[in-house]
């Protein structure tokens, strides 16, 4: 019988250095019971793309902490629709004011986004809804 | 022939990366998949990598990977980390290794967690090797999980394994344990930066001295490579090339190969057969009841698992 389990890339994009949260989300996946691949710090939209690809992941996670997210989220999202990898979630969080959250998530370029403070059986709760 | 196969043939990354999916999740398609690659596969060079957690597994799968495209071959990657057995889920975190090649197309990398598997590698590996080999990658790195000391799934699966070791990690009393010494067809003693890798190297020859392997004919060299400099790596690749040469001209490459078809016949058929005992016993619907009396000592787990497996009686 099919085992489907969610595969989720957790990805540190750009330039900042904080990897505290994304690890701290990446343990919060595995034990909801997903896998998740990490990749590690200063990623490129590009490389990001391409391991989401290769490992035919469910969601993108991006943690954003420098502030870039207006250009990356954006940018990521152009490359997964490129690359016909549209069916794969993209979603993200970091410190992120809520007028960019807004915008962001109105045109598309992230499902869903969260900020510092916010329940990690929050997110969890929310992949299993959206990855349905 | 299925559309993803297709897709796959003709060089569609995304393809093979859905098929990958597919059958680690045990789907509905995944024998119609696997029966249709089969005939475009066992072409790649499959080369194994094992060893303790920490020893430089994937940072070798890196620097070879390098090397090996400066060859001008195509490269695929799977690296296997462990499931945990309390949640299911698991944290993949090779690629971080392995960043260098993320936007090369000649390389495809793919982590896949054990999900409940004990010998070092996923029950999807040898598939997803399949997979990879049948998309036309030359070359298939294989990184095991790093237990260390029962890594035996690796034997049945690579073509050349090399075993990785560190300096100063463990007395020779380690290096004789059973299992990990005999599925070397290569040693590694990586991190040879730091003190004591001639020392480490020495012991292995030393025990190697008393006796190898699975092939007389075949001593298995001993390696010391850095990949912080990129030290030893050369004589790494020759080492593997030596031995794929002895492999194919002594007859051990075809012997193996036909190993691992047996293996996984066998294995898949075991398979098989378990789904379909605890079909049959689940229908049943007495388990619970078995297991109550055990409880009570009326019964014992070998007689409640003879009549377990008594529904074979009325198979025909």
């Amino acid at each position: 019988m099919e085992e489907r389990k969610i595969r989720v890339l957790v990805a540190k994009p750009g330039l900042d250095g904080h990897d505290r949260g994304a690890k701290v989300i990446a343990r919060a996946f595995r034990d909801a019971g997903m896998e998740v691949i990490y990749t590690g710090l200063h990623q490129t939209p590009e490389q990001i793309v391409e391991a989401a690809i290769q490992e035919d992941v469910d969601v993108v996670g991006m943690s954003v902490l420098s502030g870039a997210h207006m250009t990356i989220f954006p940018r990521v999202k152009e490359l997964l629709d490129e690359n016909g990898a549209d069916n794969i979630i993209l979603m993200g969080g970091g410190t992120i004011p809520d007028d960019d959250i807004t915008e962001l998530t109105e045109k598309g370029y992230a499902k869903a986004l969260f900020t510092p403070g916010t329940s990690t059986d929050d997110i969890v709760a929310w992949i299993r809804g959206a990855v349905q | 022939m299925h559309e993803l196969v297709e897709r796959l043939l003709d060089g569609d990354r995304r393809a093979a990366a859905r098929i990958i999916t597919l059958i680690e999740n045990n789907a509905r398609e995944k024998e119609q998949l696997l029966r249709e690659l089969f005939p475009h596969t066992g072409r790649a060079f499959v080369l194994g990598i094992t060893g303790s957690p920490g020893a430089g597994k994937s940072s070798l799968a890196d620097s070879l990977t390098s090397y090996f495209r400066k060859q001008g071959l195509t490269i695929g990657v799977i690296a296997v980390d462990p499931t945990s057995p309390f949640s299911g889920g698991a944290i993949l975190g090779d690629r971080i290794r392995m960043q260098e090649h993320a936007l090369d197309k000649g390389v495809f990398i793919r982590s896949m967690g054990t999900r409940g598997s004990l010998g070092g590698l996923a029950r999807a590996t040898k598939e997803a090797i399949k997979v990879l080999d049948a998309y036309g990658r030359d070359m298939i790195l294989v990184e095991t999980v790093g237990v260390g000391q029962s890594e035996l799934d690796i034997m049945a699966t690579a073509d050349t394994t090399m075993v990785v070791l560190n300096p100063g990690t463990g007395d020779s009393i380690q290096t004789i344990k059973a299992g990990i010494m005999e599925i070397a067809d290569v040693f590694v003693v990586n991190k040879c930066d730091r003190d004591g890798a001639d020392k480490m190297a020495a012991e292995v020859n030393a025990m190697l001295d008393l006796g190898h392997g699975q092939n007389p004919n075949w001593r298995p060299p001993v390696v010391k490579t850095s990949t912080l400099d990129g030290r030893g790596i050369p004589e790494l690749v020759e080492a593997v090339n030596r031995h794929r040469e002895f492999a194919v001209s002594s007859g051990e490459f075809a012997k193996r190969r036909a190993q691992q078809l047996k293996a996984e016949v066998t294995e898949t058929v075991e398979h098989y057969l378990k789904e379909l005992l605890w079909q049959k016993a689940e229908a049943g619907g007495e388990m619970d009841k078995l297991l109550e009396d055990a409880a009570q000592r009326l019964l014992d787990p070998y007689t409640i698992a003879r009549r377990i497996l008594s529904v074979f009686d009325t198979v025909d």
